[in-house]
């Protein structure tokens, strides 16, 4: 209904005039009853030009040659003349335009209102979010600040006390890195939600593309967070920490085993070539064939541990050299994690080139539920009850 | 798999004093090392990923040279500084196949991913069909 205004608010002169007849109507309508509501004109920008409305009469009755563009005037001119007689005539009431000019004035007033409802719910939304995040701030300074201390006190390497260290999770990259996870699978979820809009209708290629690429570059920042936080403690990253044991289940290395990506998804995708089934398949051997050779180097990894154990000498000191041998083994840990990650980012990437756009879409959005449903059940599984028979 | 341990110091002129560095040139002398084999890896015994990259390759039924740079007294250590001036961070292990750098585990990873590493051991004769 209000489509003649244009975009800054400012009504062309068509606009102008049929908000004038609307505003007759009104004001017509307020000399009948007597409502003061129409008179503050400041809220509705659109009803301004009432002033001159009311020296409508004087200014154009019967003095404007008929031309296009006034010829709604000398319509409105004679409704106005109807109406004016109807409102001379107090028994009748033009019970139709009184409805009309006050559903149309009910709406927009409505419509305000809503406006203004949401603009401050967003306000205090976004108030909420900047107190959370302030006060997120600080306790993560808190944090930082009690690992120091607890470091000068050297409660963190060696004896019994090292396990309190662990539990009471002073670690603050380990807790900037769980709450960064959290925002990671909101927006996991949003990601999801738009593939899922997107491909139940046509889009083009040249889209879809920069959906799919904004889906594996936000793969990319989990890959980047997770190698920020193995470098403060790469056993939590190994053991998924974050995550609920049923996920942890189906963990290699940190993370999801990429061959077994491929099978998840591929059962998703239809109309594959030849081609494509071929390069997919040489993939998943690929991919087999990397993860063996990482596991067999995580293998040798604990081997080489257990062996470096049995050697050390009971009641060796902190800073021996076999104790600190023996921790920078520990050490390359870190590196079988970033390699994984490594492996998952690079094969995400094949299967997005082997693909064409809407089968990457869909492959991704198949992958995005798997883990939502995988999350999902591990939340079920941990809040249930356990049977005892 | 096969490990060189002494042959590789034969084009060495012996010197009385052994503590002075023996390679004049220890990046020429990688890349001499390199160029003698298909495929070469640079490694140290007690290196977990190490392993992983030679399993990697074995995997495929490809046979690498393997080089422990812990166990050669002599030009170890030279050749550890060496590798780490050319890879900028860690030493191993580093790849070069048919005389080439192909680099550390992740770039052997990525180029197995993307098919790229198969047609690369072919042509230097490491892998057939």
């Amino acid at each position: 209904m209000w489509e003649f205004c244009q975009t800054d608010g400012s009504l062309d002169l068509f606009g102008w005039l049929v908000t004038a007849r609307i505003s007759i109507f009104i004001e017509v309508i307020d000399m009948i009853t007597p409502t003061t509501q129409f008179t503050s004109t400041s809220t509705m920008g659109v009803y301004e030009p009432i002033h001159q409305i009311s020296m409508w009469d004087d200014t154009f009755g019967g003095t404007i040659s008929p031309n296009t563009d006034v010829c709604i005037i000398t319509q409105a001119d004679a409704k106005l003349d109807d109406k004016c007689e109807y409102a001379s005539d107090r028994s009748l009431e033009p019970a139709e335009d009184n409805q009309t000019a006050k559903s149309i004035r009910d709406k927009v007033q409505r419509r305000l209102a809503q406006n203004r409802e949401a603009a401050r719910k967003s306000r205090l939304r976004k108030k909420a979010y900047v107190q959370q995040l302030e006060t997120s701030r600080l306790k993560l300074a808190q944090l930082e600040l009690e690992l120091e201390r607890a470091r000068h006190q050297g409660l963190l390497i060696g004896g019994a006390t090292a396990n309190m260290g662990l539990c009471g999770n002073v670690n603050s990259g380990i807790a900037a890195f769980e709450m960064e996870y959290g925002h990671w699978m909101e927006e996991q979820q949003r990601k999801n939600s738009d593939l899922r809009n997107v491909l139940q209708s046509p889009i083009a290629d040249v889209e879809l593309r920069l959906l799919v690429e904004d889906v594996l570059e936000h793969y990319c920042n989990l890959f980047r967070m997770k190698r920020d936080a193995s470098r403060a403690d790469a056993f939590y990253l190994v053991f998924g920490m974050w995550r609920t044991p049923v996920e942890q289940f189906f963990l290699w290395i940190g993370g999801f085993q990429p061959s077994e990506l491929i099978s998840v998804v591929m059962p998703q995708l239809e109309n594959l070539t030849d081609q494509q089934l071929a390069e997919v398949r040489n993939l998943q051997h690929s991919c087999q064939q990397a993860e063996d050779a990482l596991s067999q180097g995580m293998e040798k990894l604990r081997q080489t541990l257990a062996q470096s154990i049995t050697t050390l000498a009971a009641g060796a000191g902190s800073y021996s050299s076999q104790v600190v041998s023996t921790m920078e083994k520990l050490e390359s840990l870190e590196s079988f994690v970033q390699q994984a990650d490594h492996l998952r980012e690079q094969t995400l990437r094949r299967m997005s080139c082997i693909l064409t756009m809407r089968q990457a879409a869909k492959g991704l959005l198949a992958f995005g539920e798997y883990f939502q449903r995988l999350r999902a059940l591990g939340s079920l599984w941990a809040a249930s009850p356990r049977k005892f028979t | 798999m096969h490990y060189q341990t002494e042959s590789w110091n034969s084009d060495h002129k012996p010197t009385k004093s052994s503590s002075s560095s023996v390679i004049t040139d220890p990046l020429a002398h990688i890349e001499r090392l390199a160029s003698d084999n298909a495929v070469v890896i640079f490694s140290m015994s007690t290196c977990c990923m190490c392993h992983a990259i030679k399993r990697l390759f074995c995997g495929m039924g490809v046979n690498p040279t393997v080089y422990e740079l812990d166990e050669d007294p002599i030009s170890g250590k030279e050749i550890e500084k060496a590798l780490i001036l050319l890879m900028g961070v860690s030493s191993v292990p580093v790849v070069f196949i048919g005389g080439k750098l192909v680099g550390a585990m992740d770039r052997v990873l990525a180029s197995h991913i993307n098919g790229t590493l198969v047609p690369l051991l072919k042509q230097a004769g490491a892998l057939w069909l």
